[in-house]
């Protein structure tokens, strides 16, 4: 694979959210405002660069028996960077994401790149692949983001677009836009028209329905 | 009495893990196919919450806290910029030490739990747990309520889950929307269904 192809493929077709079901929880808990869905991207990608970068440069001299232990190690000094830059110069930010800025440890795109990409390449293919996913991740957080804050609030980025109803514009807001099941849906219907597009995503299904007799062969 | 079982029935229903905080979304979305694996993923998932959000709560008010270690003159010192770490090791740590624990003296339900155990050392729900016991301040008892009352909500939820999938292996879906995406917007539904017990006060 060209090295321009290890940061393309990850955007969309093989976008670790959407196809491999990596890193939803933080996707889904703080994309109702596209601020701090920004800075949450942002912490994943430096995470996932620092990461991956340290942990391709390590590993020749990581024994198998231990290397989820130094590579958690790796990922949670990462980690705890970020959350003492964030808590230090951004108060604001750090207090609004609270505990999901931690929990980028235990997101599975990050070990998981580790596992799948750190491991076996050098280190420029690493920090290649690192940018890539972190970008594919950013893609569909700033999508659901960007439909969340604007429908339910008429905002984006704290700037008011659409004037609400109850000031004398005309924009009925949806507050359902801004609780926990509206990110479900987003991102479900997302899937779904990222896989109509290419459908070679689907998985199999692990169970085909017998066809009636009065229906028609698909 | 009355605040551990506030705390435990606000963990299980108003914050629970999954539904409102999206928290160990990929062992959810990836393990709910069938009721039986996911009964024994959350039994498992009780047991480490129930051990590892007291254990961290240990830990962070007898040693990383301001002024917990006043006792051996360290009183100045604030290690709460290594909780992140040490909450990760204890997880994993933990997590062993019951795998062998439980080999050795409960072979049944090791092998019910099988292969989950060990991947919960990277399950957010896990470590979000724990994180929230801090930020919120709990003492002692109340973290115990709340880790047997977050693993007993994300079992609840995820159990729910599978037992829609599997009635839904019979209908027909529109193409593309199989498999992940109406496993999403079914979670989606439950999420609403659990948001509306919010309406009711303890």
């Amino acid at each position: 694979m060209s090295s321009m192809q290890t940061f393309t493929t990850p955007l969309v077709k093989e976008n670790p959210v959407t196809l491999h079901v990596l890193g939803i929880c933080s996707a889904l808990a703080i994309t109702n405002s596209l601020t701090s869905s920004l800075i949450m991207s942002v912490a994943l990608t430096t995470v996932l660069v620092i990461s991956n970068a340290a942990i391709s440069a390590v590993r020749h001299f990581l024994p198998s028996s231990v290397r989820l232990l130094v590579q958690i190690t790796i990922i949670a000094s990462a980690v705890t960077v970020i959350d003492q830059f964030l808590a230090a110069f951004m108060p604001e930010a750090a207090r609004t994401l609270s505990v999901y800025i931690s929990l980028i440890v235990t997101n599975c795109i990050v070990l998981g790149r580790a596992e799948a990409c750190a491991m076996k390449n050098g280190m420029g293919t690493s920090i290649l692949d690192a940018l890539g996913n972190g970008l594919g991740y950013s893609l569909i957080l700033i999508i659901v983001a960007t439909i969340r804050e604007l429908l339910g609030n008429g905002t984006l980025m704290g700037y008011r677009l659409f004037e609400l109803a109850h000031e004398g514009g005309w924009f009925q807001e949806n507050a359902l836009f801004l609780l926990a099941p509206s990110a479900f849906f987003i991102i479900g219907f997302l899937v779904w028209a990222i896989r109509s597009w290419k459908p070679e995503q689907k998985e199999k299904p692990d169970f085909k329905p017998i066809p009636l007799p009065y229906r028609e062969e698909r | 009495m009355g605040a551990f079982i506030d705390i435990f029935f606000r963990a299980v229903f108003l914050e629970n893990l999954a539904l409102a905080y999206f928290l160990g979304m990929c062992t959810f979305l990836a393990v709910s196919k069938r009721i039986k694996t996911t009964l024994g993923l959350g039994v498992a998932v009780i047991v480490v919450e129930g051990i590892s959000v007291p254990l961290n709560n240990l830990i962070y008010n007898l040693v990383l806290r301001h002024g917990a270690l006043n006792w051996i003159g360290f009183g100045q010192m604030d290690f709460t910029y290594l909780g992140l770490l040490s909450q990760i090791a204890v997880i994993a740590a933990m997590i062993q030490i019951l795998e062998i624990v439980l080999n050795r003296f409960f072979p049944a339900l090791y092998n019910a739990l099988g292969i989950y155990l060990p991947l919960l050392t990277v399950n957010c729900a896990i470590l979000g747990a724990s994180l929230f016991m801090v930020q919120r301040d709990y003492s002692f008892t109340e973290s115990v309520a709340y880790g047997l009352g977050v693993g007993f909500g994300w079992a609840l939820a995820i159990v729910a889950l599978a037992g829609l999938r599997e009635k839904m292996k019979y209908s027909d879906i529109p193409q593309g929307l199989e498999g992940l995406g109406i496993t999403f917007i079914t979670t989606g539904l439950i999420s609403l269904a659990f948001l509306g017990i919010a309406g009711i006060s303890f």
